[in-house]
């Protein structure tokens, strides 16, 4: 297969087990790219991409920033407080004007779950997720398997647990399809309070005890505390937190086996993970966002090969 | 669809070995060149004629690099298949190197155009050279010809010239095929 099963990326929901190998296979090629002295390819130079942000980001923006320029796109940045969208103007008129641009294809960040999917129902443009409130944020569970398959060899098989803040992470959710479509086995892990209720029905162990699912598993992604989203409490401290749902050394190393650690970032050190762990072998956070330029160059030259002329 | 063979196992090799000596007649030892087979089709003729210039002719520290040009093509979105990406492999740095480039056959000279661009993220070469086995005459999009060419082929538009190689698991032969 060489073609994506799609034309828009707005989840991981969408794929199947095949794109997702199709993703990861360009995205290898792409990695020999950007390791080479001069790091960029003339692929897109016909396209023109809107990367919108309607909520603040660093890693991400720039990583698909950078993605589009290595592939010679030419780009637009949208941010939106520094937009008419403060106006009240509405997604839809947003998009269109930007549209009328004559732009390709569009990048959006958006505080409201289900964003990208209604944009790719009402516009002509094919649609990258970049997060869309606590559903789904495609490309980071993409880079995320990516650097698993990159570390172990594969996914299939291997036990991920998934720490934290579960309730407010787009990432986790993503992660979950990700992981289950290509054989992996899930653990989410966290307070009770920042567990979805239903959670399990996903198909996913759910462990309450940090140690017991550190034992458990293969790879540990722990997520950050999302304190942003929340609006009441969750917890009765950071520090009861950090000593409940912290990932310290001295606990790795009381484990009987050397489990991966990543982190999507961006880290809060001293909270869900030391700093002693953060800079250790055992993580690969570094890895996973040079992967991340990888993964979305492979994503966004894959969609934008299905663009008819 | 009807089938004509154009050149058999006996005669493909023949040519290698002429070509292997015409590479060595320019290069020497091959102490300042590199041979470059372009992916995906001309890396078997690239690994033949590295296999016959090192055990055959003695040449030592022969430098060989596949070149995937699927990123520098000019026909993205424009055919109705996708592109497809291979591997590259060049673990040698190009810089003031005498390149060659190795590819089957040599027809619109638009994979060639590619693979001058693409071989730029590289370095800069001090000369770049062209191999084709098969050089198919008055079928020229650009202004491109090899410097060593095995047979020269005058085929029309709906023929298709195929070589096969024995790392295939067929025999080594190229036929022209009317479709």
């Amino acid at each position: 297969m060489s073609e994506l099963s799609v034309n828009h990326l707005l989840g991981i929901k969408y794929l199947n087990k095949e794109d997702i190998q199709l993703i990861f296979e360009t995205a290898d090629h792409f990695k020999e790219v950007i390791n080479r002295p001069i790091k960029k390819v003339p692929s897109l130079r016909d396209i023109t991409i809107a990367n919108l942000f309607f909520e603040n980001s660093t890693r991400t923006k720039l990583s698909f920033e950078l993605a589009e320029k290595r592939l010679s796109a030419d780009i637009i940045n949208f941010s939106a407080s520094q937009s008419s969208v403060k106006k009240g103007e509405t997604l839809i008129d947003t998009v269109n004007n930007i549209l009328s641009m004559k732009v390709d294809m569009v990048v959006m960040r958006h505080p409201n779950p289900g964003a990208g999917i209604f944009l790719s129902k009402h516009v002509k443009a094919s649609i990258i997720n970049a997060g869309d409130g606590a559903h789904e944020h495609p490309t980071q569970a993409l880079l995320d398997s990516y650097s698993i398959r990159e570390r172990l060899g594969s996914v299939k098989g291997k036990k991920v647990a998934i720490v934290g803040d579960i309730l407010h992470s787009r990432v986790a959710l993503s992660n979950i399809f990700a992981l289950q479509l290509q054989g992996a086995h899930v653990m989410v892990c966290g307070p009770k309070t920042l567990l979805p209720k239903h959670i399990g029905s996903l198909g996913v162990k759910v462990e309450t005890n940090l140690r017991k699912a550190l034992e458990w598993c293969d790879v540990a992604n722990m997520l950050r505390v999302q304190n942003e989203r929340m609006d009441v409490s969750y917890f009765p401290s950071t520090r009861e937190y950090t000593q409940q749902y912290g990932v310290s050394k001295a606990l790795l190393d009381s484990l009987k086996k050397e489990i991966v650690i990543m982190h999507p970032g961006p880290i809060n050190r001293g909270v869900e993970i030391t700093s002693d762990v953060a800079d250790s072998d055992q993580a690969i956070i570094l890895d996973q966002v040079q992967n991340g330029v990888a993964i979305r160059m492979a994503v966004i030259y894959l969609l934008a090969s299905k663009i008819k002329q | 669809m009807s089938q004509k063979v154009l050149l058999n196992s006996k005669e493909v090799n023949i040519i290698l070995h002429r070509l292997a000596c015409q590479l060595i007649e320019n290069h020497n030892d091959f102490s300042n060149a590199a041979l470059i087979g372009i992916q995906p089709r001309g890396i078997y003729l690239a690994k033949r004629l590295a296999r016959i210039l090192t055990e055959e002719y003695k040449i030592k520290n022969l430098e060989l690099g596949f070149l995937d040009i699927t990123f520098y093509r000019d026909d993205f979105r424009r055919g109705d298949k996708p592109l497809q990406a291979n591997t590259t492999k060049i673990d040698f740095l190009v810089e003031n190197k005498k390149v060659v480039f190795i590819d089957d056959v040599l027809y619109t000279g638009r994979s060639i155009r590619a693979a001058l661009t693409a071989i730029q993220s590289f370095g800069r070469p001090s000369e770049i050279e062209l191999l084709t086995l098969i050089d198919r005459r008055f079928s020229r999009h650009l202004p491109i010809q090899p410097n060593y060419r095995g047979r020269q082929v005058d085929a029309i538009n709906h023929e298709k010239v195929i070589v096969e190689w024995e790392e295939q698991g067929k025999k080594d032969s190229v036929y022209l095929k009317n479709s």
